[in-house]
């Protein structure tokens, strides 16, 4: 599902996700903390990534310091 | 004076046991590779047109398979020649006037990258629309069946149920099924390719209508 709107704003979804990753988070993981299928949440860190607000290496994911402020602020 | 015609471009069709075609595509959940399913059976299906009647109830017959399909480890994908909106207004739609909840994402596939890919155009049906194409792809992205049915005759939802038992269960056992096959009857074995084998299996203490047809349960 489309998480991040085109002014980087998050959708109910995208802000589930990015609160979920927590550091060194697989997709897999993510999958089962959200209840979320597979795809959609591969899909969706995609998004997340582009946008800046988790980093990847290897597979596994963290929030970026622009991600964490990002749900600070979304409260 | 001869006419010279144009050649006919026709799309090559994809191959069963060979990987199905990568695609990334604009759908009503996000932007979706195939590669996102990896892991995961996937039946990627193709419908002419949105807001159409036959279309209509393949739509509703597809959510209503979803949960089977899912229990099994399998996720579903639509697509058509349509655009997103057209989509997102017609599964909109779906659920108002049927009250069923499209729970799978569905290709917009305008630019036809993915149905050329899939060779899902049949132009001797319709140059415009997508035939009703059923590809069933394994978690490791190999596609394993492909179904064609013509624009005028709707799906049997229970076929791909059990086509994917069928399918999981030849991976699992090493065996094939037979003719109208469900869980729980007997499958077939591999027939036997020398003569020496052929013999031992008629030893074997199976369910055997020659050497060549024997069942076993599992």
């Amino acid at each position: 599902m489309p998480c991040v709107w085109p002014d980087g704003t998050l959708s109910s979804s995208g802000r589930l996700l990015l609160t979920s990753v927590s550091p060194d988070s697989t997709a897999e993981d993510v999958a089962a903390t959200t209840g979320i299928p597979l795809y959609r949440v591969r899909s969706s860190l995609r998004q997340l990534l582009e946008a800046g607000f988790i980093s990847e290496q290897g597979g596994r994911f963290k929030q970026t310091k622009e991600g964490v402020e990002k749900v600070k602020a979304d409260g | 004076m001869t006419t010279i015609e144009e050649p006919e471009v026709r799309a090559a069709l994809p191959r069963l046991n060979e990987p199905a075609p990568a695609f990334e595509a604009v759908t009503t959940h996000g932007k979706l590779r195939l590669a996102d399913f990896e892991g995961s059976w996937l039946i990627l299906f193709s419908h002419p047109a949105d807001f159409t009647p036959v279309c209509t109830t393949e739509f509703i017959a597809f959510a209503e398979i979803y949960p089977e399909l899912q229990k099994r480890g399998c996720e579903l994908i639509g697509l058509s020649i349509d655009s997103l909106y057209s989509h997102i207004a017609w599964v909109r739609n779906i659920e108002e006037k049927a009250g069923v909840k499209i729970p799978y994402p569905v290709i917009a596939d305008l630019d036809r990258k993915v149905a050329t890919a899939y060779g899902m155009v049949m132009a001797g049906e319709s140059k415009t629309e997508a035939s009703r194409c059923v590809f069933v792809i394994d978690p490791k992205g190999i596609l394993r069946a492909m179904i064609y049915y013509p624009l005028s005759v709707g799906r049997n939802m229970d076929e791909f149920v059990r086509l994917i038992d069928a399918l999981k269960t030849g991976d699992e056992h090493h065996v094939a099924t037979p003719a109208n096959w469900r869980p729980g009857d007997k499958v077939v074995l591999p027939a036997p390719n020398t003569t020496e084998l052929a013999e031992e299996r008629a030893g074997e203490g199976l369910e055997c209508i020659d050497w060549y047809l024997c069942k076993k349960s599992l």
